[in-house]
């Protein structure tokens, strides 16, 4: 069912190809929303519902669209489809909706969406531009989740809300990291995690 | 009074880098030398003054819940709010537009060093964020609008000018083979966003 190609876009996003870790791209939201699990958990999905869909929409129209004014037509693309998340987040879960905020609007600027469909939907099916997609969001959600991994465990003691660190821990002097919700720690995770990366994979060192 | 402090406000204390992570992209990937920075943030601090005012305007009178009402009583009732998001990267787009015929006229090296990240401004999420808050924050008049978008602006140049010497300087000195380049860049941007932290308790 998976050739080669469609293997390589799909997996490929994971590690080596990171767009995150590697390709540097969609930071401000990677960051501003990992305080807690919960939002990053549901930034990741927003992102991979519209991502894939713009992939498949733009890989539709890839042949009729003007080359002069694509970045326009990919915009009111994406637009679009993140003003329907938009409105379903705030339908269903709205408490998470407001505590992300501006940050779901911001997801029409998230530079992973705009490179993919630049780089991969322009010149490609809609198959593999799904699958593409889908790869790459599974690459920004991982990190996504790392860095919300560490920073609500260390500074809130909690895991998605439920407290995992157990109170006789805090009986003995065990304080929350109070810095790890402040938002500079989001870099330092991030640049910490690139650096774990970076360390088990020798050739994307830079000189 | 109250214009000049959320001037200052937000240049220092909720920078748009700092702060919110906003424009990160370009942040980190043009911040090589302080001269292209120099030129990027004057770019964006330009768009960011333009632009805020134009969606104050668009968001009062057209958007928000029952602001059509000088079409007449019966659009009162009209809400358009959900089409902001459309609205405003279309602002934002055209704005960009007009800067990059604007600069590739009077200043051509300039343009040729800002190359790609000049048409990228427009999905700099620096300056469709601005918006955002503005909507947010439901500020009092269009010129606190755009005192707000100049502060964003500066507070934005700042910390890309800021970023851009200090790696000119990295460059020289004996780093870890993983972390070189992005790595570090990330960490002292960390360092600096908590050096920032240090206005987050003046009142003004």
């Amino acid at each position: 069912m998976l050739s080669k190609k469609t293997k390589e876009a799909l997996l490929g996003p994971l590690s080596k190809n990171n767009p995150v870790l590697i390709q540097v791209l969609g930071i401000c939201s990677a960051l501003a929303v990992t305080a807690k699990l919960e939002p990053a958990f549901v930034m990741a999905i927003s992102v991979t519902a519209v991502l894939a869909f713009a992939n498949v929409i733009i890989s539709l129209l890839r042949n009729t669209i003007p080359n002069s004014i694509r970045i326009i037509v990919q915009l009111v693309v994406v637009a679009a489809l993140v003003i329907i998340v938009d409105q379903v987040l705030k339908a269903y879960v709205y408490d998470v909706s407001k505590q992300l905020s501006v940050f779901i609007g911001l997801i029409i600027t998230n530079c992973i969406i705009m490179g993919r469909l630049e780089a991969f939907a322009m010149g490609n099916g809609p198959w593999e531009s799904f699958l593409d997609g889908v790869g790459n969001v599974l690459g920004y959600g991982l990190v996504l989740i790392i860095i919300a991994f560490f920073r609500e465990l260390l500074g809130s003691g909690t895991l998605f809300g439920y407290q995992v660190i157990p109170d006789c821990v805090y009986e003995i002097g065990y304080a929350n990291n109070g810095l790890m919700i402040l938002p500079p720690m989001a870099l330092i995770v991030a640049g910490c995690i690139i650096w774990a990366h970076r360390s088990m994979n020798k050739d994307l060192q830079e000189k | 009074m109250e214009t000049l402090n959320l001037f200052i406000k937000s240049i220092f204390i909720d920078n748009m880098v700092f702060a919110y992570f906003l424009g990160m992209c370009s942040y980190l990937a043009v911040s090589k030398n302080v001269k292209t920075s120099m030129g990027l943030g004057i770019a964006v601090t330009f768009v960011l003054t333009i632009t805020l005012p134009v969606n104050y305007l668009l968001e009062n009178y057209i958007l928000k819940a029952g602001a059509l009402q000088w079409l007449g009583e019966e659009y009162a009732q009209v809400n358009l709010s959900f089409l902001s998001l459309i609205l405003f990267i279309a602002v934002v787009a055209s704005m960009v537009q007009l800067l990059e015929m604007i600069i590739e006229k009077y200043s051509p090296s300039l343009y040729n060093q800002l190359g790609i990240f000049l048409p990228l401004i427009a999905v700099n999420c620096a300056i469709l964020g601005g918006s955002l808050f503005m909507q947010q924050r439901e500020f009092a008049s269009a010129g606190e609008a755009t005192v707000f978008g100049l502060g964003s602006g500066i507070g934005w140049l700042l910390a890309i000018v800021g970023i851009a010497a200090i790696r000119e300087k990295l460059s020289y000195s004996n780093i870890p083979a993983p972390l070189r380049g992005i790595g570090i860049t990330f960490i002292v941007t960390g360092l600096m966003g908590i050096a920032f932290m240090s206005f987050l308790g003046i009142k003004l």
